[in-house]
């Protein structure tokens, strides 16, 4: 009944099959409309209301009342620039870090290990595995190893590479490290998965036209991988703007490493000022938005197969 | 030596050359040597080593064993993009990420030839797609494509150029055009051309010399029509078109001819047409310069007699009919007669007699596999 009801319009005449399929589709859609609607679209709204809420009159702390305060913004920017700029400057730096780490890997993996499906697979495996283990237990782990008692730190001291007064806990390089190595994966797989698709005749082609090895990388494997380059580093450096457990305190950051994500967190949680932590949210998300469509439009996506 | 710019071709000499590969040997012991400005065709089955050798010409291959040499220069131990060769790969190898004129103009800018992107236009206009410049490879048909690789390779006026199995991906009627094109254009530019095909038509229809390739060796070198007309080995005999051929101890012998027992049958070959003139000897005859009569014919000692026989299939293919002749305790002798009106019209089951003139047959150097003296005729397919 239901099929034929899809196929007849019900009215017994001939429709249109487009504007049958889009009655089809739009059913189909039904489920994922009414989750984006209800778990995105709604707190989104929520968020934006509440970032323009002003303090209620009777000055009660985490109390605010409805309003159109634009004065939030230009307080949470004057307070928490320094906040935003590391953001995003960890989020540049660990995902340039990340691509330059996992693009070799890729390419080994998915180029030079494809007549060895057994050892491919073993080594994709491998490049997951971490996931098997909580994200925070790995991070602290992190912190142990570089904890200013350990293994790590008493070599570094005792062979002088650090004068003793320097530790790892707590500085940038910390942070940066710990958010490369949690999204490596994230990197990875995207290369990986258009990388093991590159035609490697297309390599021999470029050679035999007198390209060089580095020539042939810069102008034919670069170009004809940049999808993956774009997806992995898009994948990569979004959660990493975002991130807050890498550069707290309790695991791998210190006083001076606090980002977006844990100004949020503490406005949120500790300091109860909504309005300040919704619109740090809401320019976080702008910000972001406008960086990836002028990045995914310089990068030429639409020239590309 | 890849910066100079060429503008003629130059000879290739291949010396023992030897390529394993982990459980087997591609190529066992190759001598070559492609005079420049000859359009050379490797033909060979699927396996035989062609393809390979001309990865080590391109260098994108190494040899085990062997030195190559092209104009003289040894260039065993250079990478591809030193060697002054260009390819036509079987798949096109076309850049998507650019555009026509650019994937043309791409080894021109390697060597830093001034104004390449007029070059580059000029070579499309060679072979008819000036129009197309602007577009990408995937907006190309295949024809188009084969033609946007041959332009990309011939822009750069190789040494050398090679041609691996280009057109094996166009159908038939776009092939024979782009036979006559590529033929046009190697006489025009005067490069030296190897191509590589198991296409034995295409081989003949364009090379100046053929090299029939088997299981890593050269079987036999030499002009289209003399690889046809004297087919050295039961292999060439068989690869390159098709042959009756009759195994028997040779019985007889005076200044000019030697004869065989087939089966109670004397067969006759001339001296200068057999590689070999005692023992056990093959000697053959193409299909179409055999005939059929109904009626026996008178012996001669210039004609070879074998019958009779029972036709057994028929297939008309066009501007022949081919017979199948079922001939008792002897085996299958292949006829092929011309439909031009002139010869017999028979049914299937006729009685015949086949023939042929000795200074048709070929005698050979070697024998086909596992041939006794009482063999059954042997009946090359291609």
């Amino acid at each position: 009944m239901a099929f034929a009801a899809f196929g007849s319009g019900g009215g017994g005449k001939h429709s249109s099959p487009t504007k049958s399929n889009g009655k089809v589709a739009l059913f189909l859609l039904i489920p994922g409309l009414s989750y984006l609607g209800l778990f995105f679209l709604t707190p989104l709204i929520s968020l934006v209301v509440t970032s323009l809420e002003a303090p209620d009159p009777s000055g009660a702390i985490g109390v605010y009342q409805y309003g159109f305060e634009i004065n939030n913004y230009v307080y949470a920017i004057q307070t928490f620039w320094p906040h935003i700029a590391r953001s995003f400057t960890y989020a540049l730096i660990a995902t340039v870090c990340a691509l330059l780490i996992s693009y070799p890997l890729a390419y080994f993996i998915g180029v030079r290990l494809r007549t060895r499906p057994l050892l491919q697979g073993l080594l994709l495996t491998l490049v997951i595995a971490p996931f098997f283990i909580s994200f925070l237990l790995r991070t602290f782990a992190w912190r142990q190893i570089f904890s200013s008692d350990g293994v790590v730190m008493q070599f570094l001291h005792a062979t002088h590479i650090l004068a003793p007064d320097q530790y790892i806990a707590g500085t940038d390089f910390m942070v940066i490290f710990g958010l490369t190595y949690n999204f490596i994966p994230f990197m990875t797989l995207p290369l990986y998965t258009t990388l093991e698709r590159l035609d490697l005749r297309l390599l021999e082609a470029s050679s035999d036209l007198y390209a060089s090895p580095a020539t042939t990388f810069r102008k034919v494997t670069l170009p004809i991988t940049m999808p993956g380059i774009i997806s992995g580093t898009l994948l990569t450096f979004i959660p990493i703007a975002g991130d807050f457990v890498n550069a707290s305190p309790e695991f791998l950051g210190g006083a001076k490493t606090a980002m977006i994500g844990n100004v949020v967190q503490s406005s949120f949680l500790e300091t109860m000022d909504y309005p300040t932590a919704s619109a740090l949210s809401v320019m976080l998300m702008a910000v972001i938005l406008v960086l990836v469509s002028v990045y995914v439009k310089k990068s030429g996506t639409e020239d590309l197969l | 030596m890849a910066t100079e710019f060429v503008a003629r071709g130059a000879d290739l000499e291949l010396v023992g050359i030897r390529r394993e590969f982990p459980g087997f040997t591609a190529i066992e012991n190759l001598d070559l040597h492609i005079p420049a400005g000859e359009f050379f065709a490797l033909l060979g089955p699927s396996g035989c080593g062609k393809t390979t050798t001309l990865r080590l010409v391109a260098g994108l291959d190494e040899p085990t064993k062997g030195k190559i040499l092209i104009g003289g220069q040894d260039v065993t131990g250079t990478k591809a993009y030193q060697r002054p060769v260009n390819t036509v790969f079987q798949s096109y190898a076309l850049f998507p990420h650019m555009s026509i004129l650019e994937n043309v103009a791409f080894g021109l800018r390697q060597r830093k030839v001034a104004d390449p992107l007029a070059k580059a236009q000029e070579a499309l206009e060679l072979v008819q797609l000036s129009h197309l410049a602007q577009r990408r490879p995937a907006q190309l048909s295949g024809g188009q494509q084969q033609r946007v690789a041959l332009a990309r390779a011939l822009v750069n006026r190789p040494s050398l150029l090679l041609l691996d199995e280009p057109l094996g991906a166009l159908d038939l009627k776009l092939r024979r055009e782009m036979q006559i094109e590529l033929k046009a254009i190697q006489m025009e530019v005067g490069l030296t051309f190897l191509h590589v095909t198991h296409d034995q038509e295409e081989a003949m229809d364009m090379a100046d010399i053929v090299a029939v390739m088997n299981k890593g060796r050269i079987e036999q070198m030499g002009a289209p029509e003399k690889l046809y007309d004297r087919p050295h080995t039961a292999f060439v005999a068989k690869f390159l078109g098709q042959s009756n051929l009759f195994t028997g101890q040779v019985v007889e012998q005076n200044a000019s001819s030697i004869s065989i027992d087939f089966k109670g049958h004397k067969l006759t070959v001339p001296k200068d047409r057999a590689e070999r003139h005692s023992g056990l000897v093959t000697i053959g005859v193409r299909p179409e310069k055999a005939m059929f009569h109904e009626v026996q014919p008178a012996a001669s000692s210039d004609v070879n007699i074998i019958g009779p026989g029972e036709i057994i299939d028929i297939r008309f293919t066009g501007v022949s009919n081919q017979y199948l002749i079922e001939i008792p305790n002897i085996g299958q002798v292949t006829v092929f007669a011309q439909n031009v009106g002139k010869s017999p019209v028979v049914e299937l089951g006729a009685k015949v007699w086949v023939t042929f003139k000795v200074e048709h047959t070929f005698g050979l150097a070697d024998n086909p596999d596992g041939a006794t003296a009482d063999n059954d005729a042997v009946d090359g397919e291609d």
